[in-house]
């Protein structure tokens, strides 16, 4: 019988879920079992219809290819966890213009902002890094992925987190740790999907038929090594009852506030960082088909950057009540990791060096390069944002958020769309993409938005600064608070038509990878005059 | 040659790699994170902070939940225009029960690490109620629910219990009397001698305008209006607390 | 043990050993002899699809 462990292990659970539901101690966490227990629910029933009860040997898969099935999955969910993330957060942007449009208490600012940003890193950034990372492990190590059905336990058991995360914001189940929200039972669950992801990863690894481990797979390992780190440590806490929601962290103030920013930064460094370069550093070759510029580069530029990354989270906390000597120590590793990220920037762009006539003619590598451009924009920005006096600056301010917005969108959403667009035609078989024209639409939609973002964050950023400091000749306080709120209406309302232009992007990619799996091909002329068709030679 | 062909041992070998970067990264946190816990200097000596009060707990567990920390910081720096605009910079004994810490990264709204005593209770009700009737500027969504939204007391001294365990002074007397505690605190009818004796300073009487009642908002003003009132800084002594 | 002891070795001996150590990596990666071995390794993704 097909899926039956799953069918068993779900059935299961289900009824779990159904007990903690009626026994849970508060009526957040009751209503968040029954949420579990309708999503497993579901899962059992669509599993039943789809079963099969001829022998194992009727089942036709190839186990000496590569298994993409997950992949394509995998693209799936990252398009849709991407347009759900983009389009929460036009919703908050607008929110903040609009006041009006916080519906409480489940869609008030304080629990839509979490969903926001979860959904776009860890649910359309992890989808992409998962989904990449099994990609090119396989390719770049010659071997199918370890595992089996582990593999289908990492992707499923990832979107119930996922599910499970965002549901529990807008009940109010939140640990109101930055970028570390969900609460104890939430964080168990991603912990044991985590291990099962490493263990596919380094499985793979060890049974390749390639003498090297390419310098991609360096970089998702160790985000994931670094990652399951950082989220143990991070969240670790006592709840107050076994079927309760509510957790306290085991650490408390000042130290506490070092631990949440060493796992934030470093979810940057490591989540939004380390794995994306691996991308950068396997889809950039392939796309444009030469090596990387220089692979020694990369192995410096790979131990830096980790060396370097662990360090760099006291420069969240500035002035504060953090010691001193931490946040100097913090601002300074922050500057020196300035030269290993160009370093990265410079390897990546210089890997086009002979193929520069590409960004002209092939959309896909254009998209690249603005990615990696973005990342060379923003860890410049990065630093200088560290250091104390800007920081005394830009701190608590839009500043951060256009900083933030500039890596996140350029860097991180433009490399992964690049990639989603180079393994969709070859995961689906398809000679090309639907409609390449529709590539360059989006890249001027996505492009324009960022740039209308993070000016518009910077502007408002440093307006706000300056208005918290601003004397008059007697030695008063010029402003009060509520006048610089006013004074960022305007900002506020560019910025969110600036979210939406980069939602309009995603939404044409979406269409754009939804026609190429359905197989259509639009009949366009070729980009850059008579340059042969766009397809990556094999 | 021998040494130049050990480059390719890291390069080939998965459980060595994996070995290297995780020492790479742990080192980095141990050395930054680490001493925090023991040095003696992180936290200064004061006056005046306690454990919260159950109510003032439940209330801070409703800042929690709502995500406050997202627009509303809970950090004082140094410079002459927070202090003037919110008060003596935040120092880090303030935060020393607090589990998590909620200091934030953003002011989208002002920093609240003392906006106890700031504003009367009604205040702070009418402008969680209807933000814009008071404030016309304020951006914030309404938080109406709170005052029609009765305040969970039942077993409210395992909350106590789980903050114990994890070092806050909590102890059995207050743990004991967790429950009583929460509601006479917000009783303006009751003998508050208990509570008051636990929990110096605290803030008494009915505090969402509706005595008959335990409210969410109760719990979420008193934790407001205690905010930044507990360190005694008469005695504080500013150039020994320099770290 | 305390505190300034380990202050002063970080940002002596300790600042010395890993600047060393970077410099000595560094030189490692990008001596003539691993040549071959980067080239080789960067045509990995390039083989196979």
């Amino acid at each position: 019988m097909r899926h039956d462990t799953a069918i068993a292990g779900l059935g299961s659970a289900t009824f779990l879920a159904l007990l903690a539901a009626a026994f849970g101690q508060d009526e957040l966490f009751r209503s968040h079992m029954w949420v579990l227990f309708f999503v497993l629910l579901g899962a059992v029933i669509v599993l039943l219809r789809n079963t099969s009860f001829s022998p194992a040997s009727a089942q036709s898969e190839d186990r000496s290819s590569y298994m993409d099935k997950p992949i394509r999955y995998g693209s799936i969910a990252t398009m849709f966890w991407g347009v759900v993330g983009l389009l929460v957060g036009v919703v908050v942007a607008l929110q903040l213009a609009y006041p009006d449009l916080n519906v409480e208490p489940w869609f008030n600012f304080g629990r839509m902002r979490p969903l926001h940003t979860s959904a776009v890193i860890f649910a359309f950034g992890g989808n992409a890094l998962i989904a990449t990372s099994f990609y090119v492990v396989q390719r770049t190590s010659r071997a199918r992925l370890f595992g089996g059905d582990l593999v289908w336990f990492v992707f499923w058991g990832y979107q119930l987190f996922i599910v499970m995360a965002a549901t529990g914001y807008l009940l109010g189940i939140t640990q109101s740790r930055e970028y570390a929200e969900p609460e104890w039972y939430v964080d168990l669950w991603l912990t044991i999907v985590w291990v099962a992801y490493l263990i596919v990863f380094l499985g793979t690894i060890l049974k390749r038929k390639e003498p090297h481990i390419y310098v991609a797979n360096w970089f998702y390992l160790s985000f994931i090594v670094t990652i399951a780190m950082l989220h143990v440590v991070n969240n670790l806490a006592i709840p107050v009852s076994l079927l309760g929601s509510k957790s306290y962290s085991a650490f408390a103030g000042v130290q506490d506030a070092l631990t949440q920013w060493w796992y934030g930064h470093n979810a940057v460094g490591f989540f939004l960082t380390a794995g994306f370069l691996g991308m950068m550093y396997y889809f950039i070759p392939k796309q444009v088909n030469r090596p990387v510029y220089s692979y020694r580069l990369s192995i410096i530029h790979f131990w830096a950057l980790i060396f370097l990354y662990i360090w760099a989270g006291p420069h969240h906390l500035h002035y504060t009540a953090l010691p001193d000597w931490a946040q100097t120590l913090g601002m300074v590793f922050s500057i020196m990791l300035w030269m290993p990220s160009w370093g990265g920037m410079i390897n990546g762009l210089m890997t086009l060096s002979g193929a520069w006539d590409k960004i002209r003619t092939d959309p896909i590598v254009r998209m690249m390069v603005m990615a990696v451009a973005f990342y060379g924009m923003s860890t410049f920005e990065g630093p200088m944002m560290s250091i104390k006096a800007v920081n005394s600056l830009s701190h608590y301010t839009d500043w951060t958020i256009g900083h933030v917005h500039s890596g996140a969108l350029g860097w991180v959403g433009m490399i992964s769309f690049g990639a989603i667009y180079f393994m969709v035609p070859k995961l689906w078989n398809r000679e090309r993409l639907y409609s390449l024209r529709l590539v360059i639409w989006h890249f001027w939609l996505a492009t324009l938005g960022i740039v209308v973002y993070a000016a518009v964050m910077w502007v408002s950023g440093i307006m706000q600064g300056l208005m918290w400091r601003e004397y008059d000749e007697q030695g008063f306080l010029v402003y009060s608070f509520a006048e610089t709120v006013a004074a960022t209406h305007p900002y506020y309302v560019m910025r969110a038509a600036g979210g939406a232009l980069y939602l309009a992007g995603a939404l044409v990619m979406a269409f754009n990878v939804a026609m190429t799996i359905l197989g259509y091909q639009r009949e366009e002329k070729s980009i850059g005059g008579d340059a042969p068709a766009l397809q990556p030679a094999q | 040659m021998a040494l130049m062909d050990k480059h390719a041992i890291l390069e080939k070998n998965a459980t060595l790699l994996l070995a290297g970067s995780f020492l790479v990264v742990t080192i980095g946190g141990i050395v930054e994170i680490a001493p925090l816990f023991y040095l003696e200097n992180t936290i200064e000596k004061v006056e005046g902070m306690r454990p919260y009060s159950p109510l003032e707990l439940a209330g801070r567990n409703i800042y929690v939940r709502e995500g406050c920390y997202v627009c509303h910081s809970q950090m004082i720096r140094p410079f002459r225009d927070e202090v003037e605009r919110y008060g003596h910079y935040s120092l880090a004994a303030e935060s020393m029960y607090d589990h998590p810490f909620q200091w934030g990264s953003k002011r989208t709204g002002p920093d609240l690490a003392r906006i106890g005593d700031r504003y009367s209770n009604d205040w702070h009700v009418q402008h969680l109620i209807e933000p814009r009737s008071v404030v016309p500027e304020s951006i914030m969504p309404s938080y109406a629910f709170l005052r029609d939204t009765p305040l969970a007391v039942k077993n409210f001294s395992t909350h106590l219990v789980a903050n114990a365990r994890l070092g806050v002074p909590y102890d059995e007397n207050m743990i004991e009397n967790a429950e009583k505690d929460l509601k006479q605190q917000a009783d303006p009818n009751a003998d508050t001698s208990g509570v008051e004796e636990r929990y110096p300073k605290v803030k008494l009487g009915d505090f969402d305008g509706n005595p008959q009642a335990l409210t969410e908002m109760d719990a979420l003003v008193a934790y407001l209006q205690m905010l930044g009132t507990l360190v005694n800084f008469s005695t504080y002594d500013e150039a020994a607390g320099y770290r | 043990m305390n505190y300034h002891v380990m202050r002063e070795f970080a940002d002596s001996w300790g600042l010395l050993f890993m600047a060393i150590f970077f410099v000595g990596a560094a030189a490692f990666a990008f001596r003539p002899g691993s040549r071959k071995h980067a080239d080789e390794a960067a045509r990995v993704p390039l083989k196979d699809d």
